[in-house]
């Protein structure tokens, strides 16, 4: 059983409740607000007793009554058996979606790189035909009876091995009539190796391209450099318009994605830049790792919180005004018709659902896991998988992870990123505690956004 | 109701959600747009997309 858990929280003097297990979004008023801070624990006459000084003692009894009719109904304070759900999901052995690292080669020394600056410490190399096609031939066996697999082109810089890319598509599209199979590809790319061609080729095989900017100029190229350090702003921002030109005018999905770190803790700014440029989708993560002096720490927080803050401002505002709308990565979450809880509970699905292909071969539970040799699970040739690493990456479901259980958000994060877990804390299961706050606080956000937007028309929602 | 606004009633955990859950036919969260940072709910339902 998981215990019956809300989260009160308000944004920007709008006061929410979530309901944890049933995913029920409430907007409440100060009273309720105040009373839930007692309801669970005092008795009706002592929650009245603590806030008779502040409201009358028949709108505390009103109050006290709505929530036991919404606790009555299921909806708040509800409690679930997710054991049967745990069961299914330890049933499931079939692997979906391939990071398939066609380039361990990058035209870019970005600084914060976890790559190792594309390499992944190890040699420079591309994938090549053969081992690519392996892992094609990996994904259909393993695929059991699912019909959508997906495959990202990922590095390094994938373009580099754009023929590879190129072979890949050609070839997965001609096993997907036989097999009964719809391929979904992706790219993360700098964007530096752009050229029309290369566009028009991704523009229509690519279901999805992420593009990687950090904002501003200077803020971009302070990390993302080329080999003799100059920076890459210009050449990238050139062709990301281009792209995204051409994804716009079909409606096809993309992100401009970034990275943020110490070094710009207003990175508020740069998601305005990135709208101001027209990018419409927009995505910027934290920056990850161990070592370094842009890495974020526990004092640059409430710093960060502003930032998301002043995203959500801004695009509301925008959304509202219409001037250059965007859309917001994390804000993107739809209370009313998110993902199943099975998607939920299992997290990411690194070496279970989703794995990762090095150039030579090797697999290993996700792109992150990539040089930790204690995760290598087989290579695409052999097509076997070692059954001590498929158990090590089992039990990484959120209610395996002790600190999640009790905690609000996990059904929103799945307990965070497994590789980022192992490389700050050595543990699968033991989530990063800056990873946590960030997340927690974008998670409030977007639910404020989701709140608002079921208050508007359809034609007016505030989410896009 | 007079001081909680119903926004949205789910049934996430309910017994009949858990064994409709997870025909494990959408997207995986890392092909989006993270890469590092892992963000189930605000993926799209395969289903609801087709």
């Amino acid at each position: 059983m998981v215990r019956p858990m809300v989260h009160a929280f308000q944004i920007w003097g709008t006061k929410m409740v979530l309901d944890v297990n049933s995913g029920s979004v409430f907007e409440v008023d100060d009273l309720v607000y105040d009373v839930l801070k007692f309801y669970e624990e005092l008795s009706p006459e002592d929650v009245i007793a603590k806030l008779k000084e502040k409201y009358a003692e028949s709108e505390i009894e009103e109050a006290i009554e709505e929530l036991d009719i919404l606790k009555a109904q299921g909806l708040l304070f509800s409690g679930a058996n997710l054991d049967p759900a745990v069961e299914l999901l330890n049933e499931k052995k079939y692997v979906k979606a391939l990071c398939l690292n066609v380039a361990h080669d990058c035209n870019l020394r970005c600084r914060y790189c976890f790559a190792s600056k594309g390499h992944y410490d190890g040699a420079r190399q591309l994938m090549s035909k053969e081992v690519a096609k392996n892992a094609i031939d990996f994904l259909l066996q393993r695929s059991g009876g699912l019909k959508n697999l997906e495959v990202d082109f990922f590095g390094g810089e994938p373009l580099m091995a754009f023929d590879t890319i190129k072979y890949v598509v050609s070839y997965a599209r001609s096993l997907e009539d036989k097999y009964n199979k719809k391929f979904h590809f992706t790219v993360t790319t700098n964007c530096l190796l752009l050229d029309d061609e290369i566009m028009d080729y991704l523009h229509k095989n690519m279901d999805n391209i992420v593009m990687s900017l950090d904002g501003r100029k200077m803020v971009n190229d302070r990390m993302r450099v080329r080999a003799d350090g100059s920076g890459s702003y210009d050449r990238v921002v050139s062709n990301i318009k281009k792209l995204v030109a051409l994804r716009k005018r079909d409606g096809k999905d993309y992100y401009v994605r970034g990275t943020f770190t110490k070094y710009n803790l207003d990175f508020a700014k740069d998601v305005i830049h990135m709208a101001d440029l027209g990018f419409e989708e927009i995505s910027i993560e934290p920056v990850v790792g161990k070592e370094g002096d842009f890495l974020i720490d526990e004092g640059d927080l409430e710093t960060v919180y502003r930032q998301y803050d002043e995203i959500a401002r801004e695009y509301i505002k925008r959304k509202t005004s219409g001037e250059n709308p965007f859309r917001f990565y994390h804000f993107n979450i739809d209370i009313y018709k998110g993902p199943c809880l099975q998607k939920r509970l299992s997290a990411c699905g690194a070496g279970r659902e989703y794995l990762a292909v090095t150039p030579d071969g090797e697999i290993y539970p996700c792109h992150q896991f990539i040089g930790k040799r204690e995760f290598v699970l087989g290579d695409v040739f052999e097509k076997t998988l070692d059954e001590d690493v498929i158990k090590k990456l089992k039990d990484t479901h959120v209610l395996a992870k002790p600190d999640c259980v009790s905690c609000w958000a996990k059904f929103f994060c799945s307990g965070g990123c497994s590789a980022n877990n192992y490389e700050m804390n050595g543990d699968l299961n033991l989530p990063n505690k800056i990873s946590c706050s960030l997340q927690k606080k974008r998670i409030e956000y977007a639910l404020y956004l989701a709140v608002k937007a079921g208050m508007q028309s359809e034609k007016n929602r505030l989410l896009c | 109701m007079k001081h909680i606004k119903v926004i949205h009633k789910g049934n996430l955990c309910d017994n009949e959600a858990i064994f409709l859950s997870g025909c494990g036919e959408c997207q995986a969260s890392c092909q989006s747009a993270c890469k590092t940072s892992c963000t189930v709910a605000n993926q799209v339902c395969q289903k609801e997309k087709e």
